[in-house]
């Protein structure tokens, strides 16, 4: 059925958005920007396709791609929280490097035909006609997605925990005063973003396209911080906007095959285009913008002593 | 063990000088741990990708030829940054203007003048300028995010740019290669000396940075820029327009890129073609960082990031390591460069355990 296989593959493209931004949205939340998701998602893609290649586990491949992407963000952790350096530019360093990293520690693995995680169908349920293919017969990464929108709703607004990450993004002199331990938790914020990416980039070269190919992110990861955005922060809009861009993306890769006449690199400019519409759109409303944006967003904190 | 930052009663101009060699040195001293992990003998590969091209006088021309567009690009971005508009998409409006520039030579390519090469450099600040204005708009009028629009549009410029030299602006007598037509004599930027290829693009570079410098130093302009850079509040209270300030800052930059654009494809590359940039655009990032945001530091940063494409170049050829260890190497630094940059504001204390101390940049 070709509304399914169409379906299938729009699930595809948008579970790798969806992780990603839902990592940077709880990096965010905890008033932290970190610009770097595009690097942390190609070093998760590269480390994670190298360690499959090698053990021949795309699972333990998955896991080394989350390992990767949370150990990277630890460097930009250091210099933003510790060394109080400037959140943009690090988070750009983070990009620069990630794609000369994985670049160098990729190049033996070009052309080599990889390994594709296998879906897992989940019993009963995966026999359900129409939804059964679509949502139960899938990899384990599209689970972890679904788990994580759940997951990261319930922690941030039902959970002690998640009321404090929201507090120190809000308010981080507050919060400190209160006794909440400012840096630490957002360490955890940061380092959490980084494995999200990292499981991201694991997707894109253990599911998506089985192989490495280089920069295969592609602006992926600024899709997923302007994903944050578009969903003013908030975790199940961060579901419902991947999944529009990827069917955006699916929606001109067809019509590239059909060959509707138009130039395929218009139709390739799609979602970069359809990315900064929907930011306009967004941020045209200046006080919802206010009430959502962590109010501490990017603003680097140092205790008194 | 744990780090804890103390504020310094003002800046400290010792270590706003020293920290970006301090953040060079340990960039060479990873990269030689680097190269010894790799395999190869850290002292030859420093001595092939840093000392080497400096020894001969055409690779020294290359250097000029690198360096051109980087500082270029850099001049620009700084004004930008240092008021907080955060243009990181100039790869685009570089590609832009080197679309808009070749308009008269790949179009009305039987025109001999010499007024053509200044109509170039011309539409190629303009069509950077124009590029830049998008993400100023959305800014301004409808505050968006500038980080995220102007990068999106550096994937959009390359495609059209793509699609531009592939089917419109295709040499009909080019073999189908995807790549325009050769531009005529008056469209190609002359060398500036008769010993090598490099080309008047540095002398504008040079030109750029010291005439910003100048700008952010005695003019009023340069003072509306530091001001609402530093606080927007401050600034307003001045009565200085932040959104007029978008505009300027965003156009500034875009122009210098389009002209960087423009002046590389005209002086080096002779024609359009799908690829034009080895992320000029993006390593003027770390080009302007590493100046500190400064007109006159950035000329030297962006020899040494000019140099670490040379570099690669010659490190690839030499010892036979990727040419991907440029892109590591500016990651490097620019990671340095910040964190190296802390020592300006702060002084950093390592606590070891009860009453002992190591403390970093005390006494300066």
């Amino acid at each position: 059925m070709i509304i399914e296989a169409i379906l299938l593959t729009v699930i595809t493209a948008s579970t790798p958005l969806v992780i990603a931004a839902m990592g940077e949205l709880v990096t965010e939340r905890s008033g932290v920007l970190n610009l770097g998701v595009e690097g942390m998602m190609i070093i998760g893609a590269v480390c994670a396709f190298a360690v499959a290649q090698l053990s021949g586990s795309p699972l333990i491949g998955v896991g080394a791609g989350i390992l990767a992407g949370a150990v990277f963000s630890l460097l930009f952790a250091f210099l933003t929280l510790t060394l109080v350096a400037n959140q943009v530019a690090t988070g750009l360093a983070l990009t620069i490097l990630g794609l000369g990293v994985s670049g160098m520690l990729g190049e033996s693995f070009v052309g080599v035909p990889g390994v594709k995680l296998q879906p897992i169908a989940i019993p009963l349920l995966a026999d359900i006609p129409f939804l059964g293919p679509l949502l139960f017969r899938q990899d384990l990464i599209f689970y972890l997605s679904i788990l994580l929108v759940v997951g990261v709703n319930w922690f941030l607004f039902r959970t002690r925990s998640g009321l404090k990450l929201r507090a120190i993004g809000d308010n981080h002199g507050s919060a400190h005063t209160l006794g909440i331990h400012v840096i630490r938790t957002r360490y955890l914020a940061v380092l959490f973003g980084g494995a999200c990416a990292g499981l991201a980039g694991a997707q894109l070269s253990l599911v998506y396209t089985p192989q490495w190919v280089e920069n295969m992110s592609a602006g992926r990861g600024w899709i997923a911080l302007a994903l944050v955005v578009f969903a003013s922060w908030r975790p199940w809009r961060v579901l419902a906007g991947g999944y529009l861009f990827g069917a955006v993306t699916i929606g001109q890769l067809h019509a590239q095959a059909f060959g509707i006449g138009l130039p395929s690199q218009l139709l390739s400019a799609l979602p970069y285009a359809a990315t900064i519409v929907v930011l306009v759109i967004i941020s045209q409303n200046r006080r919802t913008t206010l009430i959502n944006t962590p109010a501490s967003l990017g603003k680097p904190f140092v205790p008194d002593r | 063990m744990r780090i804890e930052l103390e504020r310094r009663p003002g800046m400290s101009g010792f270590f706003a000088i020293v920290s970006p060699l301090v953040a060079l040195a340990l960039t060479v001293i990873f990269g030689g741990l680097m190269f010894a992990l790799l395999g190869k003998d850290p002292v030859d590969a420093l001595f092939s990708f840093f000392i080497e091209p400096l020894l001969e006088v055409w690779s020294l021309h290359e250097l000029a030829i690198k360096a051109a567009p980087l500082i270029l690009i850099a001049v620009g971005l700084s004004v930008a940054y240092r008021s907080n508009n955060w243009n990181i998409g100039a790869e685009g409006q570089f590609t832009i203007g080197a679309i808009t520039g070749s308009f008269l030579p790949v179009v009305f390519y039987e025109w001999h003048s010499p007024l053509l090469l200044p109509l170039m450099m011309i539409l190629g600040m303009v069509g950077g300028a124009l590029y830049a204005a998008i993400p100023a708009l959305l800014k301004a009028r409808f505050n968006t995010n500038e980080i995220l629009t102007s990068l999106m549009l550096v994937y959009i410029a390359q495609l059209f740019l793509d699609w531009l030299v592939r089917g419109l602006w295709r040499d009909p007598a080019g073999y189908n290669f995807p790549q325009s037509r050769s531009f005529v004599t008056e469209g190609v930027l002359p060398e500036m000396l008769s010993s090598g290829r490099a080309h008047w693009g540095f002398a504008f570079a040079i030109i750029a940075a010291v005439g910003v410098w100048f700008m952010m130093r005695y003019m009023l302009k340069g003072f509306q820029v530091v001001v609402l850079g530093q606080s927007e509040r401050a600034g307003r209270f001045a009565g200085f327009s932040s959104r007029g300030m978008i505009w300027f800052s965003m156009l500034f930059s875009g122009a210098l890129a389009g002209l960087a654009g423009i002046s590389e494809v005209s002086g080096s590359i002779g024609h359009l073609q799908p690829s034009i940039s080895p992320g000029y655009g993006f390593t003027a990032i770390i080009v302007a960082f590493l100046g500190r945001l400064n007109p006159l530091g950035i000329i030297a940063s962006g020899l040494v990031l000019a140099l670490t494409y040379l570099g690669g170049e010659g490190a690839q050829l030499s010892i036979g390591v990727s040419d991907k260890v440029t892109r590591v190497f500016q990651g490097l630094l620019l990671f340095f460069v910040l964190s190296c940059d802390t020592l300006i504001h702060y002084r950093i204390k390592v606590v070891l355990g009860k009453g002992r101390a190591l403390i970093a940049g005390a006494g300066r």
